[in-house]
């Protein structure tokens, strides 16, 4: 029995590196899988931004054909599109979001790590395998063709296997943001350090919970619109066949059930980092700290109700369009909520325009803009009228670009020095911010524009004399500017991981927990978990307040950073493990299988995945670390 | 009884959750509520398509509900038989748990051979895949829930198989009553299948 029990710990034994690669592809640690996020949807960001750029370049002029004849300009401007908006939303801007929650929830609500680490190296793998596997598309036959949003039945009858990697890639994703939302309820909900109540928690944390539910309610109903169509490709079901008696438009309401709450799971995310980054550039506490946390679960549970205002043009019938019109029009009551908090928060205050505060800023503004256009489209007579124009690509690029990666950035900027322990140029940020909100600017604003003329979206050119070309051109260079924004952020890390300014723990005199442990944090967090009395607690033991409200130092000793709390030896942390990593490599080798209709490589991938799960429940000092 | 196993029981319940409840439990929660919206979509589905059954046989023509009726019998015993298990592993009397185990794998199993048959009958009868959105709508419907069953059936024969290594103490019975959690939900999920599929009539 003895021996048994030491060949099986042999046989399932975890590594060890805490250095080198194999401390990363091991890693269970949420701060190094934070990291691995952000650096792979950096990735992903670079890519979609060439496909972006790319497609303007084909439309800076009329009657252009830059990729060969007007046959495979179209095809490849297809692919592009429909590339650039699957990878900005589930590649870029959904990881990145998922990056700044693991790296900030332990800390935040003052944890030494998430419910579940080696779930948690999971999810990050089988994101980077569904990353990896919908771009190989490109090499294998063609990327996806019919849109991010994939209508039926042009998505079930592409010819080539485009929609079908769109159809199991996004599965296999599916699968990551649910593992991932799993473990984000459970983390926040029970992993509190003492008198964290839910009341006292950062909006960040708030936000990251509410967008934990909406992933969890709304990623099994996008696996089965998935689903249907990979039957309907590969089996020859009929949910989506009009001949047979399917119906396209099932497939329009399931996709729109998940994607409304989608747009949520972009945008608060970036709502969370704001209400953090504005209190503290302003020296004032989050003006409403209550109502913008009720805005922010009222927005996640009316987010179910409004799906169908992406289909007005469908013909549904005027009480369905007039019901979703006036719920569309109500939602947009807790996100105005949101607004006037941060300008409540910024009013009076002692305003520091450092980079982080001027992406936050700058967010803002153009969420405003492209709130306002998002509640022009509510009205259904007007909606006829912008809908499949350029005046939508505007909306929405206002809303996850304006919104979604301006708050990311601004995300970036702000907990860069607590991630890496150096600060990053002021200098090159503020040229990155105004390079990044003029190009912005000069290339989505003129969406507005020829879109109200009537430009379709989703063509690969126009024709000359239509009064489109000269705001195509100036977009097209405003596409430009956003690319040389890009270069200076990339500069700047460079640049200051070179010089290394070396951050102190505190650096923007900020108010949440992260901030009073060293930067970058030590492995095992806090040597002392923290007991919070306070909401925006750290503040409150820095500063207490003078009778006329303003913020008085606590004299010398009052500071307790946990400089002096010991090294942290015989905190018990969870062991590296190979595992997640095993399970994860299985699902696209199952997804090959099954686009190529393979049996044997299905049945290899499954094989692994078996395994590699086996290995897990196998792996010793499994019993308390799932 | 089940208190006096809870004070034994937390010999991994190394730090309290805020909210008091079991991490690995709201997981499972969790999990499940997310499963109710996949179900709800195929059943959905299947309500749009359940008239549409163009060429091929219509749903009353081949339902046959008193087999059907019988194995999902079937499989609700296997619910008692799963409480069973849990129970006798709590009270640390293992050989039962693993009996009662292997009964509950062995009722669900009994329902997928069920399965089996009914889909190979309807096949012959005329009803594919691709034959209508009927036909799409009931394979693929009864078919995702058929695999959960499955999946349920390895993960229990898996604890049976760690029982009889040694390595499912009394103990460990959290990973029974998650299993459980499971096991109990699918089941839940066949009742409404069952009437919602076979016993509401269609327009014919």
């Amino acid at each position: 029995m003895a021996t048994a029990a030491i060949s099986q710990r042999r046989l399932f034994a975890r590594p060890t590196s805490t250095t080198g690669w194999k401390s990363w592809l091991f890693t269970v640690d949420h701060k190094k899988i934070g990291i691995l996020y952000g650096a792979t949807a950096f990735i992903f960001f670079i890519l979609g931004g060439l496909e972006a750029v790319a497609m303007r370049t084909q439309l800076a002029r009329p009657d252009q054909t830059l990729f060969g004849s007007a046959e495979q300009t179209a095809d490849l401007y297809n692919q592009f599109m429909t590339m650039h908006g699957v990878t900005m939303i589930f590649l870029v801007v959904m990881p990145m979001g998922v990056a700044l929650f693991n790296f900030f929830v332990p800390l935040m609500i003052g944890a030494r790590d998430v419910a579940f680490p080696r779930l948690n190296a999971l999810s990050y793998w089988i994101f980077a395998f569904g990353g990896i596997f919908l771009y190989s598309s490109f090499f294998l036959g063609g990327a996806p063709d019919g849109g991010w949003f994939g209508y039926a039945p042009l998505s079930t009858t592409q010819a080539s296997n485009g929609m079908s990697y769109y159809s199991v890639g996004l599965q296999i994703l599916g699968v990551a943001s649910l593992l991932g939302a799993i473990n984000f309820i459970v983390t926040i909900l029970n992993m509190r350090a003492p008198g964290m109540t839910m009341m006292r928690m950062p909006v960040f944390i708030w936000m990251t919970l509410v967008v934990s539910f909406l992933l969890l309610f709304a990623m099994p109903v996008i696996a089965v619109a998935l689903f249907q169509l990979m039957f309907d490709r590969l089996f020859d079901t009929n949910f989506f066949n009009p001949a047979a008696g399917g119906d396209p438009v099932l497939w329009q309401h399931l996709f729109w059930l998940f994607g409304h709450p989608e747009v949520y799971i972009l945008i608060l995310p970036a709502m969370g980092i704001v209400s953090e980054i504005i209190p503290v550039f302003s020296r004032k506490p989050l003006f409403g700290y209550a109502a913008i946390v009720f805005a922010g679960a009222a927005i996640g549970f009316m987010g179910w109700g409004v799906w169908a205002h992406h289909m007005f043009a469908v013909g549904l019938g005027p009480v369905a369009n007039s019901a979703f019109a006036i719920s569309t029009m109500f939602i947009a009551v807790p996100t105005g909520v949101k607004i006037f908090n941060w300008l409540g928060t910024m009013w009076g205050g002692d305003i520091r325009f450092k980079t982080p505060m001027l992406f936050a800023i700058g967010f803002v503004m153009m969420f405003i803009i492209g709130g306002l256009s998002g509640v022009t489209h509510s009205i259904v007579p007007h909606d006829a009228q912008q809908t499949d124009t350029y005046y939508i690509v505007a909306h929405f690029h206002y809303v996850l670009f304006g919104g979604a990666l301006f708050g990311i950035m601004a995300g970036l900027y702000y907990w860069w020095p607590k991630v890496f322990g150096h600060m990053l140029s002021e200098k090159l940020g503020k040229l990155h911010f105004w390079l990044w909100f003029i190009g912005f600017n000069v290339t989505f604003a003129p969406f507005h524009i020829v879109g109200l003329q009537g430009m379709p979206r989703r063509i690969y050119t126009y024709p000359k004399g239509m009064g489109w070309d000269v705001w195509n051109l100036v977009e097209t260079i405003g596409a430009f500017i956003i690319v040389s924004s890009v270069l200076v952020f990339i500069a700047n890390i460079i640049v200051s991981s070179r010089k290394r300014e070396e951050a102190v723990d505190d650096p923007w005199d900020a108010r949440t927990l992260e901030w009073s442990i060293p930067s970058p944090p030590p492995e095992y967090n806090f040597a002392e978990v923290p007991v919070v009395t306070h909401r925006d607690d750290w503040w409150h033991r820095k500063y207490v307040e003078s009778p006329e409200g303003f913020p008085v130092p606590v004299l010398a000793g009052g500071s307790k950073g946990e400089e002096n709390l010991g090294d942290g030896h015989g905190i018990h942390l969870p062991s590296p493990s190979f595992f997640p990593l095993v399970v994860a490599a299985g699902l696209p080798v199952m997804g090959y299988g099954v686009i190529y209709f393979n049996p044997l490589v299905l049945g290899l991938g499954a094989l692994i995945t078996m395994m590699g799960v086996f290995g897990w429940i196998f792996e010793p000092g499994a019993a308390d670390e799932h | 009884m089940s208190t006096e196993a809870h004070a034994v029981a937390p010999a991994h319940d190394e730090h309290q959750t805020s909210t008091g409840l079991d991490n690995v439990k709201m997981a499972m929660w969790a999990f499940l509520g997310s499963e109710c919206l996949f179900f709800g979509s195929l059943i959905s589905t299947y309500l749009l398509y359940r008239n549409r059954f163009g060429s091929g046989p219509a749903p009353h023509e081949i339902y046959d509900i008193p087999y059907t009726s019988v194995s999902s019998f079937v499989l609700l015993m296997s619910s008692l038989t799963m409480v069973l298990a849990l129970n006798a592993q709590q009270r640390g009397i293992l050989r039962a748990a693993r009996v009662w185990l292997l009964a509950t794998a062995f009722l669900g199993m009994t329902f997928i051979g069920g399965q089996i048959y009914e889909f190979t009958t309807f096949y012959h009868e005329g009803l594919a895949l691709s034959k209508s959105p009927f036909g799409s709508a009931f394979f693929v419907l009864t078919g995702f829930h058929g695999a959960h069953v499955t999946v349920g059936i390895l993960m229990l024969l898996s604890l049976v198989g760690m029982s009889l290594a040694g390595r499912l103490p009394q103990s460990d019975s959290r990973k029974v009553e998650l299993i459980g959690l499971y096991w109990h939900f699918v089941d839940i999920v066949w009742i409404v299948i069952f009437t919602v599929v076979y016993l509401i009539p269609t327009n014919n």
